[in-house]
C-alpha cells in the first residue's frame, strides 16, 4: 500500500468536497476491490474518503411500490431486512449469496453497483427488477448505467446516493457461484412485474444486461420450460479459465429456468 | 486403564492455546532492533539478469540494505542442495541444476528470489523493492511439461531438460507377462499440480549475535534440525554449534515446510550482514508462486490380466515435473516413494516402471501430504477400475481376486518393498458394508428420477510410511538416515518433560506422545510434557513427513521410557533391598516380586535424585536418550468408497457420500486419527474435483490467488463415514503404521472413479471441474 491521506467525512457535502479539493482522491465504501487493489499497490490514491460516516447514505425505506436502499448499506444488513424481505424477497435472497460472511458484512450496494464487476451479484438485480440509480446530482436508468467492463454511467467522481427497486408482483435469483471465489460465473434474475418479464443476467457477459429473448419467452408462457425456446446468444461472453462462453450460455438458461421455478413458488 | 491412556480420545491440549489465539508462531516473533526483508522476485519464467540497480532503492529513507546473489556468492553461501541422489537407470547421477538462494545470472521461474531488499519497515522495504531496476533478458520458457523435453534447454548442464530417467522393477519379466495376456487395459492419466496453501505461510526471523558468533534463526520448519544440517553443511552459513534452528507453531505445512528455501537462508545471512535482526513473511501471493507445489505427472499405465481376471502385469511409464530447480527431496517423490508403490494391494508378479524427471521453468515440486503415494495409487486403482468396467467384472471382486492374502506375509512386491502385514479384505468388506454397496442401484435410481447422474467408485489404497531403515535409504540416495530420536528426562518430583525430534505443525504431538509416555510410566497425563522444535533444546531430529512421528519419533520415546523403567527397577531394587531382576513395573509402581515391597514412580525419581548410599555403579538421576532406526517401512492401507451425485445441466459434482475404512495398525488417540484422516479426504477431494495449480504457455501462473486456485470448503464435502481396521505393525514396539498422508492418498481415484461411472467415461482429468464434467455428461 502507497502512502494517502484518510478522511472521514460526517457530510455529503464535506465527503464532495474533500474528493474535488484532493490531487487524486477517492470514495472508500465496503473497500471489497479498493483495498485490495491498494495492497496490491495496483492503485495510488493520493486521498482516501472514507464514506462510513456520512449520514443518510444507509439504510432501507419503503415507500411509493419502491424499495429504495442507501448505497453504504452492507451486504449482511439487505440481507437481514426485514422491509426488504416482505417488499422483495429475492433481492434479500441475492443479498445472502454474496460473497462470504465477511464480504457481506464489509462490502456494499454503492461500491458494487459503481464497480461494475462482471461477476458481481447487485446488477442482475438492478437489471432484473429496472432500479434507478440516484447520484449526488441526478438519476440514471438501470438500462443506460451498465456500460461495459467496469465501467458504468457515472461521471468521474459522480457519487451513488441510494438505489430504487420498483417493488415486483415477484422475483427470483438463481446464481451459479465460482467454486473458488464464490462470485457468479453466471447470476439470473427474473421479476415478474403488471408490465411484464424483466430478466436481468450477470456474469456471463463484460456487464449486467437484460436478457430480452428469455423475457419474450417467459412473456409468451410464464414456464420454466419456456426458456428453452430463447435463443441465447453467447458469442459475446467471458471466456475464463473457470467457464467458456459456450457453458456460460448453457448456465444462463438453466439459471433463467431455475430462478423461473422459484419464483413461481414462491407465490 | 486410565482415561488419557494409549488408545483414548483424549482432547488435544495444544488446542487451548491455538483456538485462544495464544499460538506463537514465527510472525509472532519479534526482536529488538528488528529489520524487514521483502524479496525481488523475477516476473519472467526464464531470463538473464542483465543488471541490477539499487541506488534509488538505497536511496529512499529507512532502506537498510539491498543484495543480491553477488553479495551472497561474496561471503561463500553456497547452493541449496538436493538431499537425494537419484540414479538414472544407466548408472548415472541425476543432473543437479546450480540452485544459488538468490538468482545470480538467470532466472527459472516467476518468483524466484534474485535479490533481498532490507528496511526499518515493511512499507520502507516494499518501496525499495519497487525502486530497484533490473534489466532482464528475456529468454524463451520452457514451462509446459508435455513439451518440456523438445523445449528450450533451461540448465547448461542438463540435455532436454532431463534430470533423471528412472527405472524400477524387471522389464523383460513384464513384457512376458504381457505377451500372453488375454486382456490389457491401458490408461493415460495425468496427476495434477496442486498448490499446498499451509494456513500460515512461511516466515523467518534471524538474529546474529557478535559477541559468540551465534546464529538463531526461527522459522516454519517441519525439521528445524535438518535445516540446520543443511544451512551448515552444505550452505555454509554457520558452523552446526553456533546455528540455533527453533520452529515455534506452526500452522500447517503438508510438506512444503520440509524443504530448506531460498528465504530463510538469505534472511540469517542478512542478520550479520547487516548487523541486526532480519524478518521475512511471505504474504499469500509469494506462498503461491514460491512454496514447493506438488504432484503433477503425466502417465502412461498397462495392466496385463489373464482370463480369469487376474493380474499378471504392471507397466507404467510416468513423466514427473521437478519444477525449474530440485528442492530439497524432489527427486525421491517420483521415485522411491513413487514407483516401489506400484504393487498395491495386489500380487501382480511382474511390474517395471520407467520415470523421466524432468525440469520446467516453473516453482520447484516436492513431497505434498502422500508424496509420490499418492500418484501411484492413483494410476494403480484408476486402471484396476478401468479393467474391471472393461471385463466386466464388479470392481470390488476384481480387486478381491487380487489381493495379497492375510497368509501370504510378509510379502515381497517386485519394486523393492517388503509388506509385513495387512488385511485387504476385511477393509474392502466393511467399506462395503457401511456404504451398503447393495442399495447403490436403488439410489442410483432415485438420483436418476430426479435428474442427477449417480456413480461409485473404490480405491484400495496402500502406501509406506514410517520412512525407513536408514541404511536403505541411504543406500538409495538419501542424503541422511531416516531415524527419530527421544529424550525422556524426569524430574525430581516425577514430573517428565519429553524431547523429542519430531516436529509438530497441527498433528497434536503434545497429546499423542504424552498419552505414550504417561502411559507407560503410569503417570499423570498432565505431568508430561512435550519439547520439540529448536535445536537449542533438542539433541537432534529428522523432523515430521510421511506419516513418521508415531511410527519412528513414538519408537524412539517408546526406547527412552523403557531404559528409565530399566534404571528405575535397579534405584527400587537397591532401596529395597532385592535384585533388579527381581523387582517389576507396572502402573507407575516398582515392586519387588511375590513380596508387599514397592515404591512409586515418584518415589523412586526422588531418591534418582537425593542418591543416598547409592553403589558405585549407580548413577544417580533418572534421564535416558534413545535413537530409534527402524527396521522397515511400515504399510497403512484401506479402502475408501465414494459416492457421487452429478447434475448433468451444471456439472456440479456432489459427494453423496463417502466411506474410508484404514488399517493404520494400533491408534495411540483415535479421535486425533479421526481428524488426519478427515482432512486427508479434504485434500484428496480438493486434488479431485477443485484444485489445480496451472501455468500458462508463457511461464506465468494463472492460479496465483484464492479466486482461482479453488480449495476445498466445509460445503464442498460430506459428512464422512470413518472407519479402522487393525494388523499391528510387527516391527515397531507400538504395532502403529501411521495416518497422516492416507486420506489424500485414497481418496482422489475413489471420486474420480466415481465421476466416471456415473458420466460412463473412460476418464476425465483432476480435477473434474464443473465445466469439464458438463461437457462431459452431455457428450461436448
Amino acid at each position: 500500500m502507497y502512502e494517502f491521506d484518510y478522511h472521514r467525512p460526517d457530510s455529503l457535502a464535506g465527503a464532495i468536497a474533500l474528493r474535488s479539493g484532493a490531487a487524486d482522491g477517492t470514495y472508500l465504501a465496503g473497500g471489497m476491490t479498493l483495498l485490495p487493489t491498494l495492497k496490491q499497490r495496483l492503485a495510488s490514491p493520493s486521498d482516501l474518503i472514507d464514506l462510513s460516516a456520512v449520514p443518510d447514505l444507509t439504510g432501507v425505506t419503503v415507500a411509493g411500490g419502491m424499495v429504495t436502499i442507501g448505497a453504504m448499506t452492507r451486504h449482511a444488513q439487505v440481507a437481514a431486512s426485514d422491509a426488504v424481505k416482505s417488499a422483495i424477497p429475492a433481492l434479500g435472497y441475492l443479498a445472502g449469496q454474496i460473497g462470504d460472511a465477511q464480504v457481506r458484512n464489509r462490502g456494499t450496494m454503492g461500491g458494487s453497483v459503481a464497480n461494475s464487476d462482471p461477476s458481481a451479484d447487485y446488477p442482475a438485480a438492478v437489471i432484473g427488477l429496472g432500479a434507478t440509480i440516484h447520484t449526488d446530482h441526478r438519476q440514471i436508468a438501470a438500462e443506460g448505467y451498465f456500460k461495459d467492463l467496469f465501467e458504468t454511467a457515472l461521471e468521474p467522481g459522480e457519487l451513488i446516493r441510494s438505489i430504487a427497486f420498483p417493488v415486483p408482483r415477484r422475483a427470483a435469483y438463481r446464481k451459479f457461484p465460482n467454486p473458488a471465489s464464490r462470485y457468479a460465473v453466471v447470476g439470473v434474475f427474473v421479476a415478474q412485474f403488471d408490465a411484464g418479464i424483466r430478466v436481468g443476467v450477470t456474469g456471463a457477459g463484460p456487464c449486467a444486461f437484460r436478457a430480452r429473448s428469455i423475457e419474450a419467452a417467459l412473456g409468451r408462457r410464464l414456464d420454466p420450460a419456456a426458456v428453452d425456446d430463447a435463443e441465447i446468444d453467447f458469442s459475446r461472453f467471458n471466456t475464463d479459465r473457470h467457464a467458456s462462453a459456450e457453458y456460460r450460455g448453457a448456465l444462463v438458461r438453466v439459471m433463467a429456468r431455475r430462478a423461473v421455478e422459484a419464483m413461481l413458488a414462491s407465490g | 486403564m486410565s482415561e488419557t491412556g494409549i488408545g483414548k480420545s483424549v482432547k488435544r491440549r495444544e488446542d487451548i492455546r491455538f483456538i485462544t489465539g495464544q499460538g506463537r508462531y514465527t510472525d509472532d516473533i519479534n526482536q529488538p532492533g528488528q529489520t524487514i526483508a521483502v524479496f525481488l522476485r523475477s516476473p519472467h519464467p526464464r531470463a538473464r539478469i542483465v543488471s541490477i540497480d539499487a541506488s534509488e532503492a538505497l536511496a529512499i529513507p529507512g532502506v537498510v540494505g539491498v543484495f543480491t546473489g553477488k553479495d551472497l556468492a561474496a561471503d561463500k553461501i553456497g547452493d541449496i542442495p538436493c538431499g537425494w541422489l537419484v540414479k538414472s537407470s544407466d548408472g548415472t547421477d541425476m543432473l543437479v541444476a546450480s540452485r544459488p538462494p538468490l538468482a545470480v545470472e538467470l532466472v527459472n521461474f516467476v518468483g524466484e528470489t534474485y535479490g533481498v531488499v532490507i528496511a526499518e519497515t515493511l512499507a520502507g522495504a516494499r518501496a525499495g523493492a519497487e525502486a530497484v531496476i533490473t534489466d532482464f533478458g528475456e529468454l524463451e520458457p520452457a514451462a509446459v511439461l508435455a513439451d518440456a523435453l523438445d523445449g528450450p534447454q533451461i540448465h547448461a548442464n542438463v540435455p532436454r531438460n532431463l534430470c533423471f530417467h528412472w527405472e524400477l522393477g524387471d522389464g523383460p519379466a513384464t513384457d512376458a507377462a504381457f505377451a500372453g495376456a488375454a486382456h490389457v487395459t491401458r490408461l493415460d492419466l495425468t496427476n495434477n499440480r496442486l498448490i499446498p496453501n499451509a494456513m500460515e505461510p512461511r516466515a523467518a526471523v534471524a538474529t546474529y549475535d557478535r559477541s559468540t558468533e551465534e546464529f538463531t534463526l526461527y522459522t516454519t520448519s517441519q525439521n528445524p534440525h535438518l535445516e540446520r544440517l543443511i544451512l551448515s553443511a552444505f550452505v555454509g552459513l554457520a558452523p552446526e554449534h553456533k546455528l540455533r534452528v527453533i520452529s515455534p507453531d506452526v500452522g500447517g505445512g503438508f510438506g512444503s515446510k520440509i524443504f530448506v528455501y531460498p528465504e530463510e537462508t538469505a534472511v540469517a545471512w542478512a542478520a550479520k550482514r547487516v548487523g541486526r535482526p532480519v524478518k521475512w513473511t511471505a504474504d499469500r501471493s509469494e506462498a503461491f508462486l514460491s512454496d514447493a507445489h506438488g504432484r503433477d505427472h503425466i502417465t502412461t499405465a498397462e495392466l496385463a490380466i489373464d482370463a480369469d481376471g487376474v493380474f499378471l502385469g504392471f507397466r507404467v511409464r510416468t513423466r514427473a515435473n521437478l519444477g525449474a530447480y530440485l528442492s530439497t527431496f524432489a527427486s525421491s517423490v517420483p521415485t522411491y516413494l513413487y514407483g516401489t508403490l506400484l504393487a498395491g494391494q495386489y500380487r501382480t508378479p511382474a511390474i517395471h516402471v520407467a520415470v523421466d524427471g524432468v525440469y520446467t521453468n516453473t516453482a520447484p515440486v516436492d513431497a505434498y501430504r502422500g508424496a509420490g503415494r499418492p500418484e501411484a495409487t492413483y494410476v494403480i486403482e484408476r486402471i484396476v477400475e478401468t479393467a474391471a468396467r472393461e471385463l466386466k467384472i464388479d470392481p470390488a471382486e476384481l480387486r478381491r481376486r487380487n489381493f495379497i492374502q492375510p497368509d501370504q506375509f510378509p510379502y515381497q512386491t517386485p519394486v523393492a518393498l517388503i509388506y509385513d502385514t495387512g488385511d485387504y479384505g476385511a477393509s474392502l468388506d466393511k467399506a462395503l458394508a457401511m456404504i451398503d454397496y447393495a442399495g447403490f442401484p436403488a439410489r442410483r435410481a432415485a438420483s436418476e428420477a430426479q435428474g442427477f447422474k449417480r456413480g461409485i467408485g473404490f480405491s484400495c489404497y496402500i502406501e509406506a510410511c514410517g520412512l525407513a531403515p536408514s541404511q536403505l535409504a541411504i543406500q538409495l540416495g538419501a542424503g541422511v538416515g531416516l531415524y527419530e530420536s527421544g529424550e525422556v528426562r524426569v524430574n525430581p518430583t516425577a514430573s517428565v518433560t519429553v524431547f523429542t525430534g519430531s516436529h509438530s505443525h497441527g498433528q497434536g504431538h503434545e497429546t499423542t506422545f504424552a498419552q505414550i509416555v504417561s502411559d507407560r510410566l503410569g503417570i499423570p497425563f498432565e505431568s508430561v510434557e512435550i519439547v520439540h522444535g529448536d535445536t537449542g533444546r533438542v539433541e537432534f531430529g529428522l523432523g515430521t513427513y510421511g506419516s513418521r512421528s508415531v511410527a519412528v519419533g513414538g519408537s524412539a520415546l517408546i526406547k527412552a521410557t523403557d531404559k528409565i523403567i530399566v534404571k528405575g527397577k535397579r534405584i527400587a531394587a537397591h532401596m529395597l533391598e532385592a535384585a533388579p531382576e527381581d523387582v517389576d513395573f507396572e502402573e507407575g509402581i516398582f515392586a519387588v516380586r511375590a513380596t508387599n515391597r514397592k515404591l512409586s514412580f515418584g518415589e523412586v525419581a526422588f531418591a534418582a535424585y537425593v542418591p543416598a548410599n547409592f553403589p558405585e555403579d549407580l548413577e544417580p538421576g533418572l534421564s535416558e536418550k534413545s535413537f530409534y532406526d527402524p527396521k522397515n517401512f511400515t504399510f497403512p492401507a484401506g479402502t475408501h468408497i465414494a459416492e457421487v451425485e452429478i447434475d448433468p445441466q451444471t456439472g456440479v459434482v456432489r459427494v453423496a457420500n463417502f466411506v474410508a475404512v484404514d488399517d493404520f495398525g494400533e491408534v495411540i488417540n483415535p479421535m486425533i486419527v479421526e481428524g488426519q484422516v478427515h482432512g486427508g479426504i479434504a485434500q484428496g477431494i480438493g486434488q479431485a474435483l477443485l484444485e489445480h495449480g496451472v501455468y500458462d504457455q508463457m511461464g506465468q501462473l494463472v492460479t496465483g490467488s484464492f479466486m482461482d486456485y479453488c480449495m476445498p470448503r466445509a460445503d464442498d464435502l460430506p459428512s464422512f463415514s470413518v472407519d479402522t481396521t487393525v494388523t499391528a505393525c510387527t516391527h515397531n514396539p507400538l504395532g502403529v503404521k501411521g495416518c497422516g498422508e492416507a486420506g489424500a492418498i485414497g481418496s482422489p481415484p475413489a471420486i474420480i472413479n466415481a465421476v466416471t461411472d456415473a458420466l460412463n467415461i473412460r476418464d476425465i482429468a483432476m480435477p473434474a471441474s464443473p465445466e469439464k464434467v458438463w461437457r462431459a455428461a452431455n457428450g461436448l
